[in-house]
């Protein structure tokens, strides 16, 4: 008998969702969590998905996080040049995370406060702003807040929906805001107007919760579902093979 | 074919306050690390990074030889925030441009081809284009779509690390990535490059296979052996990333003190020798 899913496994299969139905593309997972879910994906229902081993070789075999493999089975070459032609060619979806989100999906990894003296420096831009109007993007946030969740991010780094349709067509072209995945709920932007909309709250969490934890309002269904639990395939590979050190744990607040 | 071997201190001193230098390698990965030391040593100053940031750009920072940063990121990998970047921007204390970095290649790219820009949708939309109000956007003459147009980053001097190189300048990459070290290079007037062990050119081929010569001498003016040269980063397959000393570097980075000593003990030496026996001896 398996034992009963944890949190941070319902939110690897939650994040593993996100690629379903992708096909040949590189699925690219920031962070542990999307890692083993890609990994996930790839081991089960989306055999087709491109993954590296966080560096240059894209390998077949399921590898474990935090660890060294037995053995990497290399098929291909992808140094970080390459990935950028891959991006920008938009055979790739990525899973960042987002030090704040807002209701349109506009993303801000790059620092907290005015960008011209930050408060907090972070990141930098990275490669957000050419992800988000390249390829279709998810996002993992492992601690939902009104901290995380904001009216108004104070950098955008990664574009969001509001903001590609005001650029115009050149921003929203190739734009494909996905799956926003949290430590209580599932979230997308499957609305008329795109504004962020509760797709399914994970096992114990109620609607009040996520909305208390949000600094605007959501769109909330009535007919919402409970995130699908993890089967005992899913979660004997979570937990022998692909994360056995379990350091997806210490991600989920 | 000319010699270029040269050394760490002779390529500084061809360095002048407030150029712009490019350093290659990528986070804490393969950097040109024993080049920037000896930019510690000298006094040169108000200059322009431009990098894949790592700590290259932290130690530049905190010894406040840095006017501007141009970079996409600055990070340490397994430390993700780089400390001394941190404190220099929240302070003030550095101008900086930030990009997509994807553009910044694009960047590096134009330079390289000598070209004023190079157009690309990554940007569009992002606050990239409202933090630097110097980018502007190009139409298509083809389909009426705008496009960034992301300038050329040309480079005063750039600064690589390579695996193995030759006399010549030739240079060799041997872990899986080459990162960008060779559009520093050709995006520069002023091309230095330093290896962990400079081999003759017929042991090149013995040493990787032909792919792994990245660097052709054409795209160098002065080459260094330096062993052990881009630690504390990383340099595959040579080395992995000094990863205890890392977060030394990154932990003393928070108390003054404690930076301090790591200056004393480790950064205001006379000659990179002497820095390689003091990580011996830690």
């Amino acid at each position: 008998m398996t034992a009963a899913a944890t949190l941070d496994e319902v939110c690897v299969v939650a994040c593993a969702e996100a690629w379903r139905g992708d096909g040949e593309i590189l699925a690219s997972p920031i962070g542990v969590v999307p890692t083993v879910a890609a990994r996930l994906a790839k081991a089960t229902f989306e055999p087709d998905l491109v993954l590296t081993d966080g560096e240059a070789y894209i390998v077949a075999n399921p590898l474990p996080v935090g660890r060294p493999p037995e053995h990497k089975v290399i098929e291909g070459w992808l140094p970080y040049r390459t990935v950028f032609d891959v991006l920008w060619a938009g055979r790739r979806h990525v899973m960042m995370g987002a030090t704040q989100i807002d209701q349109y999906g506009n993303q801000n990894i790059a620092c907290i406060g005015d960008w011209e003296r930050p408060k907090a420096q972070l990141l930098g831009m990275r490669g957000a702003p050419g992800n988000t109007v390249n390829h279709p993007t998810s996002y993992w946030v492992p601690n939902h807040s009104r901290r995380a969740f904001v009216e108004r991010v104070d950098v955008v780094s990664g574009v969001g929906y509001r903001r590609a349709a005001e650029t115009g067509e050149s921003a929203t072209r190739y734009h494909d805001i996905r799956l926003v995945v949290t430590n209580k709920a599932v979230l997308d932007f499957d609305t008329p107007d795109h504004s962020m909309r509760v797709r399914s709250l994970h096992p114990g969490v109620t609607v009040d919760e996520v909305s208390e934890a949000t600094g605007f309002p959501l769109v909330v269904p009535e007919d919402l579902a409970e995130t699908r639990a993890p089967s005992d395939e899913e979660l004997r590979l979570v937990r022998d093979v692909l994360d056995p050190s379990g350091l997806r744990t210490s991600e989920v607040k | 074919m000319a010699d270029k071997r040269t050394t760490e201190d002779e390529v500084v001193a061809e360095l002048a306050d407030g150029m712009t230098v490019g350093i290659g390698g990528w986070g804490s990965r393969r950097k040109p690390m024993s080049l920037v030391r000896a930019i510690l040593r000298s006094d040169v100053k108000d200059l322009t990074i431009v990098s894949y940031g790592g700590p290259d750009v932290g130690l530049l920072c905190a010894a406040g030889r840095v006017r501007k940063v141009i970079y996409g990121f600055v990070s340490l990998d397994s430390i993700p925030l780089e400390p001394h970047f941190r404190a220099a921007r929240q302070s003030g204390a550095v101008d900086a441009m930030e990009l997509d970095e994807g553009m910044f290649q694009w960047g590096l790219y134009a330079a390289a081809l000598r070209l004023p820009f190079l157009p690309t949708r990554a940007g569009i939309g992002s606050d990239v284009m409202r933090i630097n109000p110097e980018l502007a956007t190009v139409t298509s003459p083809y389909d009426g779509e705008e496009l960034v147009a992301v300038p050329a980053l040309s480079l005063d001097v750039a600064l690589v690390h390579m695996n193995r190189a030759d006399a010549g300048g030739n240079g060799q990459f041997l872990g899986p990535d080459p990162y960008f070290d060779d559009l520093f290079c050709m995006a520069a007037r002023r091309r230095f490059l330093s290896c962990e062990r400079l081999v003759p050119t017929d042991d090149l081929l013995k040493e990787g296979p032909v792919q792994s010569l990245r660097i052709n001498r054409m795209m160098t003016d002065g080459v260094v052996e330096a062993p052990h040269g881009a630690h504390f980063t990383s340099c595959d397959p040579d080395y992995e990333r000094d990863e205890d000393f890392q977060r030394l570097y990154a932990t003393a980075a928070g108390d003054p003190e404690a930076w301090a000593t790591f200056e004393r003990t480790y950064l205001q030496l006379p000659s990179e020798a002497e820095y390689q026996a003091a990580v011996r001896a830690s």
